[in-house]
């Protein structure tokens, strides 16, 4: 029988997906078709792969009014057709890539547990279950895990605090509100590989003696959302999840949450109130969630990858995790190629690439074909910068020494017509538009940016309303209570010292 | 005033959540989901299951994008406004969109058939401009791809 593997990740779906699976029922009735999650190269998407003695073989970007032609030419034994791209894993794009965290994203089955444990999946976990939870913190540690969220905080050093509180409960919670844009990993991961987020979970769980846990995805991802609760499903039918993890006798459960579409609800503690059924105001810290969190008992905030990648380190090692990197940034980001770029999407590679490499290399440039302007990179908190920082090595001090920042590691790529007075407009209109409202510099001052930047479009004293940007910048910085409104002035003042030429200069009287 | 089907739809949306600790989004969704929206006359009634205020239910409703007091249009466009959307020229298509559609982003056409708004960032950044319509998301739209969506 011929079974065929077709992505049913967002992306692949939004570029026609069901339509192919459609024809392909159509025209090979009896086939097996596996809906997998997306390798990532989104401009090969949908890419339809087939199983064969030799390996799968992979076609793309296939339409459904292909499908015919495709049959015609032996689809199902891999035969020859100008769609077809030979073995998946053997692209360049795919085997310069160092995949720890998405080995099995577009290769397996996301709905089959026993397809996970095929592939390598829940020996982590039963790595774990044979440590003291001491010594599960201390793998974490040596691995040289930083939060992947961002703030790029140890992972390790987290979980040690909240290991260290004696409490009769303690939770852990996923951050999946990925909002920031020109991101889509942990969407990706989820809707791919769901049970090595809830296997990092679990882990997490032994480590610091937390028995329940959340996973709060934002509503904009409905395919992620529907992939996790039946993943959650699957996992307690399996040992996976439930008060008997893999036979060990030891327990651990989750929950999926869904927001309700407030970008603040990403920082830890907004999230934590969402949770809890409230506005989702950012609280001031301290107290860390690590001591007082998820209904004031200590939690772990990690975000999606970060708890994703635990696996991996148990099942194989910190020292194999940590030979990966660059300074203090150990092992592999998932980096996001976005916006105007010719090859986008997944790119999971040791820390130290370049800027250059991954966006010109992996990205191949714009995909406009026109020259690459300007990248922003870290989501709208993150520094746009131009072509002549494209030497910056891909890691959290290098960036910050360039006024900068990798966050989530989302890079949107914008072309020579992108108007850099605009996107800097934009960030404080965003900043407004999703302040949480606690501190007046970001719910008030960034309207007034708004304001200001339109006079400066206008022509209406340039240099004083320059000045004036500046000024509400620094306000910004120090008087903000979260980074919404500490790290504005990144894409505004990036926006300013870069490109110039973008905003009108005082004319002389 | 709440109409028969409304008061059963949240009586069904608080049953299905009690024992939830932090129950009052998942049931705020339960109601959304069956209703189209959340009115705001269910708000007193959610918030007494849930032993808090009025005031404090109606904080919690309005602060969250998602939660609308008026049902959406029968097609729901939501196009991305979010930079690598920008990056692929999304403000130009939502120009042409308005045009083409006859209502503005945040707008629902008076007919009811449509409402057409913003959302920041859907994770299809790769294959930008995006959209969701209905849910269903759609990658490198223009203004004709997102009309004939609708079936316009
Ligand atoms: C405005 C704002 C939005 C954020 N959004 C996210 C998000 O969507 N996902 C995420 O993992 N972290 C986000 N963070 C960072 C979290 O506050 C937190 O640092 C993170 O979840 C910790 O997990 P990590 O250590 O694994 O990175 C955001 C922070 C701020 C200030
Ligand atoms: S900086 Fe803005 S979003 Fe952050 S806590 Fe203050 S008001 Fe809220
Ligand atoms: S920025 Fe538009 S989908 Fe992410």
């Amino acid at each position: 029988m011929t079974r065929l593997f077709l992505p049913a990740d967002a992306f692949a779906l939004a570029l026609g997906a069901e339509a192919v699976a459609a024809a392909l029922q159509a025209a090979l009735p009896g086939l097996e078709l596996v809906r997998t999650g997306s390798r990532g190269m989104a401009w090969l998407e949908p890419m339809l792969e087939v199983a064969t003695p030799d390996g799968r073989v992979a076609y793309g970007p296939v339409r459904a009014a292909d499908i015919p032609a495709l049959v015609a030419a032996g689809l199902a034994q891999g035969g020859a057709h100008p769609l077809r791209l030979g073995a998946p894993e053997a692209l360049p794009w795919l085997a310069r890539q160092t995949r720890l965290t998405f080995t099995r994203c577009g290769v397996v089955d996301p709905a089959s547990l026993p397809d996970y444990a095929a592939h390598g999946g829940l020996a982590g976990l039963r790595a774990a279950l044979a440590l003291p939870p001491a010594e599960i913190i201390e793998a974490v540690t040596a691995s040289g895990l930083r939060g992947r969220g961002g703030a790029g905080f140890p992972t390790g050093i987290k979980w040690r605090t909240v290991a260290a509180e004696t409490a009769p409960r303690k939770f852990i919670v996923a951050n999946a509100d990925e909002g920031d844009s020109g991101t889509f990993a942990d969407r990706m991961l989820m809707e791919g590989d769901p049970f090595s987020l809830i296997e990092g979970m679990a882990i997490a769980g032994l480590a610091v003696g937390a028995a329940h846990g959340y996973v709060y995805i934002r509503s904009e991802y409905p395919h992620a959302i529907a992939r996790m609760r039946a993943a959650v499903l699957a996992a307690r039918a399996g040992g996976l999840l439930g008060p008997d993890l893999l036979g060990s006798g030891r327990g651990f459960d989750l929950e999926i949450r869904v927001g309700a579409g407030a970008y603040v609800c990403g920082e830890e503690t907004a999230l934590l109130e969402s949770i809890e059924g409230t506005r989702g105001q950012v609280r001031a810290k301290p107290p860390l969630p690590a001591i007082k969190g998820l209904f004031g008992c200590p939690t772990v905030v990690n975000n999606v990858i970060t708890l994703a990648s635990v696996p991996f380190i148990l099942a194989n090692g910190a020292a194999a995790y940590a030979a990966h990197g660059f300074g203090r940034s150990r092992g592999t980001m998932a980096v996001q190629l976005a916006g105007n770029v010719k090859h986008g999407g997944l790119v999971e590679v040791p820390f130290g690439v370049t800027l250059g490499e991954l966006v010109l290399e992996y990205g191949g440039g714009t995909a406009s074909g026109r020259p690459v302007k300007a990248v922003q990179v870290g989501g709208p908190l993150g520094a746009y910068f131009p072509p002549a920082l494209f030497d910056t090595p891909f890691d959290y001090e290098a960036f910050a020494a360039r006024d900068g920042l990798i966050g989530h590691a989302g890079i949107v790529v914008f072309d020579d017509t992108a108007d850099m007075l605009a996107q800097a407009r934009f960030a404080f209109a965003f900043c407004a538009e999703e302040s949480c409202g606690k501190c007046t510099p970001c719910r008030i001052g960034s309207t007034r940016g708004v304001e200001v930047m339109d006079r400066i479009a206008a022509g209406d004293n340039v240099a004083a309303n320059t000045a004036l940007i500046h000024d509400l910048c620094e306000t910004l910085k120090f008087g903000s209570l979260c980074a919404l409104g500490g790290f504005t002035p990144y894409p505004v003042l990036s926006a300013l010292q870069h490109f110039p030429q973008d905003f009108p200069q005082e004319t002389q009287p | 005033m709440l109409a028969a089907e409304q008061l059963r739809v949240v009586e069904a949306a608080i049953a299905a959540h009690r024992g939830t600790e932090g129950a009052a989004l998942p049931i705020l969704h339960h109601i959304q989901s069956a209703l189209g929206f959340v009115p705001q006359a269910v708000l007193p009634v959610v918030a007494e299951a849930l032993n808090r205020s009025r005031a404090e239910l109606h904080g919690v409703a309005s602060f969250y994008h998602d939660f609308r007091d008026a049902p959406a249009g029968r097609h729901l466009v939501q196009l991305c406004q979010a930079e690598a959307c920008q990056a692929m020229g999304v403000r130009q298509v939502t120009r042409e969109s308005e045009q083409r559609l006859g209502l503005a982003l945040g707008e629902t056409s008076p007919d009811g058939a449509l409402t057409l708004e913003a959302v920041y960032c859907l994770g299809l950044c790769a294959c930008a401009p995006a959209a969701l319509v209905d849910g269903a998301p759609l990658g490198r739209v223009d203004a004709a791809a997102l009309a004939a969506a609708v079936g316009r």
